[in-house]
C-alpha cells in the first residue's frame, strides 16, 4: 500500500514535471521569424543591412522578457531561384513567418509560393506593385515605387522646385524603372517639362554622357530614381563638369551621406523623400543607431530600418493576434492576414504605419533636404 | 548477337538515369525528400541539360562557348510568352500539352539564335570564339532589358523600350517575363533529360559525330578527308542552343517571372564549370556535376555567412584534384581496373 | 562639334582605364596562355588596399598606391603558385574554372573583410582640371595622369619585354614553352614574374579605375575586367599596343555610342562592334594572324 502510494506520488510528480515542463517550453519556444535577403553577390549591401537591421530588433525584443525571437537567416544572393532555395530551407527550420525577402525579383517569386503555402511575408524593403499584386499574404513595410514616382512629381510641382526636368535611371533595375514611369506619367500631368532621359545599367561606372545631356537640354532638375552608389558618382561627375542643378532623389538615395569617404559637400542640397534618416533627433532612432553600429562598425540605412520595422511589426502583430512559438504557419498566416487588414498600427523607425487589403503601406514620406552634410526636414 | 560496345554503355546509362528518377519520384511521393532538395528537382533537370548541351559545343565539337545562358534565355523568355499566348490565344487548356509546345517554341527559337550567331561566330577560332560568345550573351541580355511584350484578347504585341502596350505585360523591360501559370514539373525535366541524351549520344556515334570530333581533333587533317567543317560545327552549335532553349523553357516556367537578369555571363560560366569539372567530353561527368555543384551551396548554408567563400575554395581544391596527376592514376586505377582505350570521349577544347 | 570633343575626352579617359587593365590580361594570356579571370578582383583588392592605406593609416599617395602594387604582387604570385601552377599540364579550361574559383574566392573575402558596403575612394589625383570653350569642355587631371600613367606603363613594357633577359625569356616562354625549357629558360620563374607583373599592374589600375569613378565595392572589378577583357581581344590578344589601341577604342566607342545611339543599349553596342572587327580580323586589330602547321 505504502509502495503503491509512493509510486503514485511518483507519477504525479513525474506528470507535473513533465507538464510544467512542456508549458514552460511552449512559454520558451520562440517566434521563429525567416530573413531572406542578398547576403553574398552584387546587392549584399541591401541585404546584410537588412539582416543586422533584424537583429538589431530581435536583440531588443528578446531583452524585454516576454516572447522571445529567433532569427532564421538565409542568403538568396538576389536570385530568384535561390531565394526559392532559401526560402524553403527557413521554412524546413520551421519558420512561421518571413520578413523579406530584401530585393524585388526573388520576393515576387517567394511571396508566389507563400501565398500557395499560406506563408505570411512582410517585406521589408521589395517595393514593387508585383510583389504584393494579387496576393493576399503579403505586405510591405516600404512605399511601392509607383507611390514614390507620383509623389516625386507632385512634390516638384507643388513647390515649384523647376519645370526643367531631367531623369537618370537605372534600366537594368524594375525599381528604378518603376519609379520612372510612374514619375513620367505625373509629370505630364502636372506640364513639368521633361528634357532628358538617359539610362544606365548596374555596373556602369561612367555617366558623363548621362550627366551632359540633362546639362545640354538645360534641365533645372535632376530626378535620381536610382540607389546612392551611382547616384554619388553622378554628383561628382555633375560637380566635375560645372554643372549644378537640383538633384532629387527616393528612397534609395537614402545611405548618400554615411557612404564611407564621401564629400558630403557634394550632396549638399539634394532633395529626397525618405522615411527613414539615420540622423534624426528622436530617441528611437538614435539607440537603434547606437546598436546598429555596435553589431556592425557602420552606420544604418534606410533597408536597416525597413528591416527593423518589420520585425517589430511581425512581433507586435504576433502578440495581438496570440500567436506563440507553437502556431502553426498557416494558423499565423490567417491570424496575422486579419491583424494587418484590421486596425493594426504600428510606430515604427521609418514613421507610423498601417495597412489595407492590398499589402501596400499607409505612412506619410518625408521630404528632406541635405544641408551642411545633414538632413534637415524640408518646410516651404 | 553481339552489341555494339557504345551501345551496351547507352543502355546502362539511360538505365542509370531511369533508376535515379523513380528514385527521386518514389522518394517524392513518399515525402521523405527535404523540403530543399524537392524545390531544386526542377532546376537540377535544366542544369544537367545545359551542361550536357554545352559539354556537346566544348567537348565534342571543342569550341569554347562562353555564352550558353543567351540560348537559355531565349528559350525561357519564348516558353513564357507563347505559354501564355498558348492558352489565350488558342484556348489550349490542357497544361502538359502547352508545357510541350512551350519547350519547343522555346528550343525552335533558341535555335534560329544559333543559327544567327554560329554563321558568323564559327569562323573564328579558339579564344576569340569565347569572347564573341561572350559579346552575344551579353547583347541579348541588354536587349531584354529594353524589350516589352503584351497580350491583348489572344494577340500578342512587342515594343522596344517602349512599356505602353495594349492588354496585359507579358515582357516588361528589366522586370522580366511574366509567366501566367508554373507548368514544369519535374517528370518533364526528367523526359528533358532522356531527350537531351537520346540527341546527344546518338549524335556523337553517328557519322556525323565522328565528323564532329574530327574536326576538332585536326581540323585540317578533317578538311583534306572531305569533311565540311563549317557544317558540321553549325551542327553541333544549333544542336546545343535548341537543347538549352528547351531548357531555359522549362526553367522560365518553374517560376512565377524570368528574371533577365538571371542569364548574364555567371550563368554560362556556371554552366561551363559544370561541364568541365565533370570532364570535358564526358557526358556523364557533367550530369553528376551539374547535380552536385547545384546541391552544393544548399548544403553549404551551415557556413552561413562564409558559404560563397567556402564554396569557391571547395571548387579551386576539386580542380586541383582532378587534374593532379598522382590523384588521377590512382582513381584510374580504382574506377578502371582495365584501362582501355575509350579516348574516343577525351580532348575538346582544351586542345 | 564642342560636345562631340568632350564625349571623346571622356571615352579615351574611360578607355585608358580599361587599357591599363587589358595591359594586365594581355601580359598574362601573352605568356601563360590562359584567361586569367581573376585578374578584375586583383584590381579590387588593389584598390582596397589603396583606399585602407590612405583613409585608415594616412599614408600620402604614391606611398599607398607602392603598398597596392607589393599586396598585389604578393598575391599575385600566391595565386599563381598555388591555383594555376599545379594545373600546368592540365587542360586550358580547367584552369580557367580555377581561375573563376579564385574570382569567387577574392570577391567573397573581400565582402567578409571590407562589408558590401561601398566606399568612397579618396581624390588622390585631383590638381584641378583644365577648362576650353568657356568651361564648355573639362579635361580633368585624373584623365590626364590615367592616360599618361598608360603611355609610361606601355612603353615601360614593351622596352622590359624587348630589352631585358626576363622580358627575352618571357617571349621565348610564349612562343614555345618546350623550347624555352630546353634553352636553360625556368619556365615556372618567368610565369611566376609575369604573374607579378600583371598583379602590380592590377594594383595601379585599380587605383586609376576607382580615381576616375571613386566608388569601390567588392564587385568593383568585375564589369570593368569583362570590358578591359574585350579590349585586349578587340586589340589584339598578347600584343602589348594592342591592349592599349583596343581599351581606348573601346572607351571611345562606349562613349559615342551612349551619347549619339542610345544610353539603353550602352554595353550592346560596345559588343557588337567587337563582334564585327573579329569578324573583318579574326585575330583582332594588332594580333598575330594563327599560322597552321600541318
Amino acid at each position: 500500500m505504502k509502495f503503491n502510494k509512493a509510486i503514485v506520488a511518483m507519477i504525479l510528480a513525474l506528470v507535473m514535471v513533465v507538464g510544467l515542463c512542456a508549458a514552460a517550453m511552449a512559454e520558451d519556444e520562440p517566434l521563429k521569424i525567416g530573413v531572406i535577403g542578398p547576403f553574398t553577390g552584387g546587392a549584399a549591401i541591401y541585404g546584410n543591412a537588412c539582416k543586422y537591421g533584424a537583429e538589431v530588433a530581435a536583440a531588443e525584443i528578446n531583452a524585454l522578457g516576454g516572447m522571445q525571437i529567433k532569427l532564421l537567416e538565409e542568403d538568396d544572393e538576389h536570385d530568384a531561384e535561390k531565394s526559392k532555395n532559401a526560402y524553403n530551407k527557413v521554412m524546413e527550420d520551421g519558420a512561421q513567418m518571413i520578413a523579406g525577402t530584401t530585393t524585388t525579383k526573388p520576393c515576387i517569386e517567394v511571396g508566389a509560393v507563400a501565398n500557395e503555402e499560406r506563408v505570411f511575408m512582410l517585406t521589408p524593403s521589395a517595393s514593387s506593385v508585383d510583389v504584393i499584386d494579387g496576393k493576399d499574404n503579403v505586405f510591405q513595410v516600404c512605399f511601392t515605387d509607383p507611390n514614390q514616382g507620383t509623389a516625386s512629381a507632385q512634390f516638384i510641382a507643388e513647390h515649384k522646385l523647376a519645370t526643367k526636368i531631367a531623369i537618370i535611371y537605372n534600366n537594368s533595375d524594375p525599381y528604378s524603372m518603376g519609379i520612372y514611369e510612374t514619375f513620367k506619367a505625373e509629370a505630364a500631368n502636372l506640364n513639368l517639362e521633361i528634357v532628358s532621359e538617359q539610362a544606365f545599367k548596374d555596373g556602369e561606372v561612367d555617366f558623363s554622357v548621362q550627366v551632359n545631356d540633362a546639362k545640354a537640354n538645360g534641365a533645372e532638375l535632376v530626378f535620381l530614381p536610382i540607389y546612392y552608389e551611382p547616384a554619388s558618382l553622378i554628383l561628382a561627375t555633375a560637380k566635375s563638369i560645372d554643372y549644378a542643378p537640383v538633384f532629387f532623389g527616393v528612397d534609395g538615395m537614402d545611405g548618400i551621406l554615411t557612404l564611407e569617404g564621401f564629400d558630403t559637400s557634394l550632396a549638399e542640397g539634394v532633395f529626397m523623400l525618405t522615411p527613414f534618416s539615420a540622423d534624426a533627433e528622436d530617441e528611437r532612432t538614435q539607440t537603434f543607431v547606437a546598436s546598429y553600429k555596435e553589431l556592425t562598425g557602420e552606420i544604418p540605412n534606410q533597408f536597416a530600418a525597413d528591416c527593423y520595422d518589420a520585425v517589430y511589426a511581425l512581433y507586435n502583430a504576433s502578440v495581438n493576434a496570440g500567436i506563440d512559438g507553437t502556431t502553426a504557419y498557416d494558423e499565423a498566416c490567417e491570424k496575422l492576414i486579419e491583424q494587418f487588414t484590421g486596425d493594426f498600427q504600428i510606430e515604427g523607425l521609418t514613421g507610423s504605419m498601417s495597412w489595407d487589403e492590398s499589402g501596400a503601406v499607409t505612412k506619410t514620406p518625408r521630404a528632406v533636404v541635405i544641408e551642411n552634410g545633414a538632413y534637415v526636414g524640408f518646410n516651404d | 548477337m553481339k552489341l555494339k560496345k557504345s551501345t551496351v554503355n547507352n543502355i546502362i546509362a539511360y538505365g542509370l538515369v531511369i533508376v535515379a528518377f523513380i528514385v527521386c519520384q518514389l522518394s517524392l511521393n513518399a515525402g521523405t525528400m527535404s523540403r530543399s532538395l524537392k524545390g531544386q528537382m526542377i532546376p537540377i533537370c535544366v542544369y544537367i541539360v545545359m551542361a550536357v548541351s554545352l559539354n556537346l559545343v566544348v567537348g565534342i565539337s571543342g569550341e569554347l562557348s562562353l555564352g550558353h545562358a543567351g540560348f537559355m534565355s531565349v528559350g525561357a523568355y519564348s516558353g513564357a510568352i507563347i505559354s501564355a499566348w498558348l492558352l489565350e490565344g488558342l484556348h489550349i487548356e490542357s497544361a502538359i500539352v502547352r508545357l510541350i509546345l512551350s519547350m519547343l517554341s522555346g528550343g525552335v527559337f533558341a535555335g534560329l539564335a544559333g543559327v544567327l550567331i554560329g554563321v558568323p561566330v564559327l569562323r573564328l577560332r579558339g579564344d576569340y570564339l569565347a569572347i564573341v560568345t561572350l559579346a552575344f550573351g551579353e547583347i541579348i541580355r541588354s536587349v531584354m532589358n529594353c524589350l516589352y511584350f503584351s497580350i491583348d484578347s489572344g494577340r500578342l504585341h512587342v515594343s522596344f523600350n517602349n512599356p505602353s502596350l495594349p492588354g496585359k505585360l507579358l515582357v516588361n523591360g528589366p522586370a522580366g517575363a511574366k509567366v501566367v501559370e508554373k507548368l514544369a514539373t519535374f517528370p518533364m525535366g526528367f523526359a528533358l533529360i532522356l531527350f537531351t541524351l537520346f540527341v546527344v549520344l546518338n549524335m556523337i556515334n553517328s557519322r556525323s559525330g565522328r565528323a564532329i570530333m574530327a574536326t576538332r581533333d585536326n581540323r585540317i587533317a578533317a578538311e583534306a578527308m572531305g569533311i565540311n567543317v563549317t557544317k558540321y560545327k553549325m551542327m553541333a552549335f544549333v544542336t546545343a542552343a535548341v537543347l538549352a532553349g528547351m531548357a531555359g523553357a522549362l526553367y522560365g516556367l518553374s517560376f512565377s517571372t524570368v528574371d533577365p537578369a538571371k542569364f548574364k555571363f555567371d550563368t554560362s560560366i556556371l554552366v561551363l564549370v559544370f561541364v568541365v569539372l565533370g570532364g570535358i567530353g564526358n557526358i556523364w561527368g557533367s550530369i553528376i556535376a551539374a547535380t552536385l555543384l547545384t546541391v552544393l551551396p544548399e548544403l553549404l548554408r551551415a557556413f552561413s555567412d562564409y558559404r560563397m567563400l567556402v564554396y569557391a575554395i571547395v571548387l579551386i581544391l576539386v580542380m586541383l584534384a582532378t587534374n593532379n596527376p598522382i590523384i588521377r592514376s590512382l582513381f584510374d586505377r580504382l574506377v578502371r581496373p582495365r584501362r582501355t582505350a575509350s579516348n574516343t570521349q577525351r580532348g575538346g577544347a582544351s586542345e | 562639334m564642342v560636345s562631340f570633343l568632350r564625349f571623346l575626352i571622356n571615352g579615351i579617359s574611360l578607355g585608358s582605364v580599361y587599357a591599363i587593365i587589358a595591359l594586365g590580361y594581355t601580359m598574362v594570356y601573352g605568356i601563360a596562355k590562359m584567361l586569367n579571370f581573376a585578374h578584375g578582383d586583383v584590381i579590387m583588392v588593389g584598390a582596397y588596399i589603396a583606399f585602407c592605406a590612405i583613409s585608415y593609416l594616412a599614408l600620402p599617395p604614391l606611398v599607398a598606391i607602392l603598398c597596392a602594387m607589393a599586396v598585389c604582387t604578393v598575391l599575385g604570385i600566391i595565386i599563381e603558385g598555388l591555383a594555376y601552377r599545379p594545373l600546368r599540364q592540365a587542360s586550358k579550361l580547367a584552369v580557367l574554372i580555377t581561375a573563376i574559383g579564385v574570382s569567387y574566392l577574392l570577391q567573397n573575402s573581400a565582402l567578409l573583410i571590407w562589408s558590401p558596403n561601398p566606399k568612397v575612394f579618396p581624390t588622390v589625383l585631383d590638381f584641378g582640371s583644365i577648362r576650353l570653350f568657356g568651361g564648355d569642355l573639362v579635361i580633368t587631371s585624373q584623365a590626364i595622369i590615367t592616360i599618361v600613367a598608360n603611355i609610361i606603363i606601355m612603353l615601360g613594357l614593351t622596352a622590359f619585354t624587348g630589352k631585358t633577359k626576363m622580358g627575352k625569356a618571357m617571349r621565348a616562354v610564349s612562343e614555345d614553352k618546350g623550347a624555352a625549357e630546353l634553352m636553360g629558360i625556368n619556365v615556372n620563374r618567368t610565369i611566376s614574374v609575369t604573374f607579378a607583373i600583371g598583379s602590380a599592374l592590377a594594383a595601379i589600375a585599380g587605383v586609376l579605375l576607382c580615381s576616375a569613378y571613386p566608388t569601390l565595392q567588392p564587385t568593383t572589378g568585375s564589369m570593368p575586367g569583362i570590358k578591359a577583357f574585350t579590349a585586349a581581344v578587340f586589340g589584339g590578344i598578347g600584343s602589348i599596343p594592342g591592349a592599349m589601341i583596343g581599351g581606348l577604342l573601346l572607351g571611345i566607342i562606349e562613349i559615342l555610342g551612349k551619347a549619339y545611339i542610345s544610353t539603353e543599349l550602352g554595353d550592346a553596342i560596345v559588343f557588337a562592334v567587337l563582334i564585327v572587327v573579329l569578324l573583318f580580323k579574326p585575330a583582332g586589330l594588332l594580333g598575330k594572324p594563327m599560322r597552321e602547321k600541318v
